[in-house]
């Protein structure tokens, strides 16, 4: 009780009372040495000389990388599109997967909250705990190396991403729009299309152009594992020490993200 | 349409539109909203529902086209009998029932036009209301609505660039275009300033009286309903406390109701009549 009697009718304040300050002092001690411990532990088993070595070898190899292969380009035109097209088609896919999902996911629309929400709400967790690069493993066990595998790759990485963002926008709709709807005597298909649809439709928007943005980073490095893209030549130059192959690929990967981002973020400006 | 006849008469003039009976709602919290409601509506009677919040109003209305599922009790639109139906059935007979809304309910990314003709979607298939293609007589039809209310030139706009009182006349027009028998209106004044509460409260009535309509107006202020309505329903703790004439809201029928208050300045004075259907 923070509030305590000084006498003279006068009254006392403080933030917390003397349990709560002895509770949060033993807790910052307890985190104070659990931080020390490990530091000991950790430097203990490092070993230092290629700690103190890392800023030679950077500059070593900063060295060798510079300057960039530039005539090395010809040969990234095609990977760079192919990284693209696996971008935009396995997000194009996934959006058609993930609205689905999401109506049988939110509350307010789920056909069934005991049988079905959780359901959706399984594929929604599945999908997004994977990593793209493992999902493309997987597949390329499956339907062998390549663009198609990076696009499915892709696609199933972003279904839990977009299906949960979309049905959270969908659980908080204005209800009463649907109430007005329904009440005209529409049937559940049109009550969706005008009571739920129009609402939705700018959040719609944005988690499409913003998973668009975050896939193309994604597929980058799809190519490491040989899932198609850039990230092929990445892992060759890299395997073969060609730095300055690597700078060069490193830079044009660092201009399609940044486009890609300003182009997500004029979108999603024009939508709001 | 006039002040002049007897109380009695008030609730049982001309043929029942509505019939409501032994109405009781429950939620699943215990929450008993209606208790045992009783009550008839005869066609193009515009009848306001007053009482406290939580008095169950909004339920009541609710309970009439199902938005909320009664947990017993019977009500009849005409001879239908709604709260029997199969939801293909009900749908149908939604059609009869405007809906009008306190903070309006338009959808809000849509234009004027496409919220109007949304009346429509009871009549019209998935794929044409998908498309918006309409037919023609109901295109004409929300433009004739449109020019009454005075909104015509607004069409293309969209809702959420009107001003309430402007999205209240379109929510108006959406219920209109339904050709209903019954108009289920649920605080429509409640988030508007006075002058356009009175001039919503007047349209409704007017446009009721054209189309000999009935209706069931939620409403909270008791002199506003008193300017415009023929019948007065008073409701407390889900059961009807009053049923009569405007003018016999007295301050023992308001403490009924409402509870104990100096009502004196609520009530309109005979003096200050403005016209019911001017």
């Amino acid at each position: 009780m923070p509030v305590f009697p000084l006498g003279n009718d006068r009254l006392g304040w403080t933030r917390r009372t003397p349990a709560e300050r002895l509770v949060r002092w033993v807790g910052w001690l307890i985190g104070v040495a659990v931080f020390v411990w490990c530091w000991n532990r950790i430097s203990g088993v490092t070993t230092w000389f290629f700690v103190w070595d890392a800023p030679r070898i950077a500059q070593d190899i900063l060295a060798r990388a510079t300057p960039p292969r530039w005539s090395y380009m010809d040969h990234l035109w095609v990977p760079i599109w192919d990284t693209l097209n696996i971008a935009t088609l396995g997000t194009l896919i996934a959006l058609c997967l993930a609205v689905p999902v999401a109506f049988l996911a939110a509350r307010n629309t789920t056909p069934s909250r005991v049988f079905v929400r959780p359901v959706a709400l399984l594929v929604i967790v599945s999908t997004r705990s994977i990593n793209s690069l493992i999902w493309a493993l997987l597949l390329i066990a499956i339907i062998g190396p390549g663009v198609f595998a990076g696009i499915i790759a892709i696609a199933i990485r972003s279904i839990g991403f977009c299906a949960k963002l979309l049905y959270e926008a969908i659980e908080e709709i204005d209800q009463s729009q649907v109430e007005a709807i329904t009440a005209t005597g529409a049937g559940p298909l049109q009550v969706t299309t005008y009571g739920i649809v129009p609402q939705i439709l700018p959040a719609f928007a944005g988690i499409a152009v913003f998973r668009w943005d975050i896939n193309i980073r994604e597929s980058t490095v799809l190519g490491l594992v040989g899932a198609g893209g850039i990230g092929l030549q990445l892992s060759s130059s890299l395997n073969t020490l060609a730095w300055p192959q690597v700078s060069l690929i490193l830079i044009v990967i660092l201009l399609a993200v940044v486009i890609s981002e300003w182009v997500s973020a004029k979108i999603r400006g024009a939508i709001v | 349409m006039g002040l002049s006849f007897p109380g009695q008469d008030a609730r049982t003039r001309g043929e029942a539109v509505l019939k409501i009976e032994k109405l009781v709602k429950t939620y699943k919290t215990g929450d008993k909203a209606l208790r045992a409601v009783d009550m008839e509506v005869p066609q193009g009677q515009v009848v306001s529902l007053i009482g406290p919040s939580g008095a169950g109003k909004s339920t009541l209305i609710r309970c009439i086209n199902r938005l909320v599922e009664p947990t017993s009790g019977k009500v009849w639109l005409d001879d239908v009998e709604i709260s029997g139906l199969s939801a293909g059935a009900l749908r149908r007979e939604r059609r009869r029932m405007g809906m009008i809304f306190q903070e309006y309910a338009l959808i809000e990314r849509l234009t004027v036009m496409e919220n109007v003709l949304s009346g429509r979607l009871g009549y019209v298939g998935f794929w044409r209301s998908f498309l918006r293609r309409y037919p023609q007589s109901d295109v004409n039809e929300a433009f004739r609505l449109l020019d009454r209310v005075d909104l015509l030139e607004m069409a293309d706009k969209r809702a959420d660039e009107l001003s309430g009182g402007q999205r209240q006349r379109v929510g108006i027009c959406r219920a209109l275009i339904q050709d209903p028998a019954l108009l289920l209106v649920d605080e429509p004044t409640a988030s508007l300033d006075p002058k356009t509460s009175r001039q919503i409260m007047r349209l409704i009535t007017e446009l009721c009286a054209e189309r000999q309509l009935a209706a069931i107006v939620n409403i909270h202020d008791v002199a506003l309903a008193q300017m415009f309505v023929q019948r007065v329903i008073g409701l407390r703790f889900g059961v009807i406390e009053f049923d009569g004439l405007p003018t016999a809201l007295t301050p023992e029928v308001l403490t009924a109701i409402y509870g104990e208050e100096d009502w004196q300045a609520t009530i309109r004075k005979d003096g200050e009549s403005e016209e019911l259907s001017a």
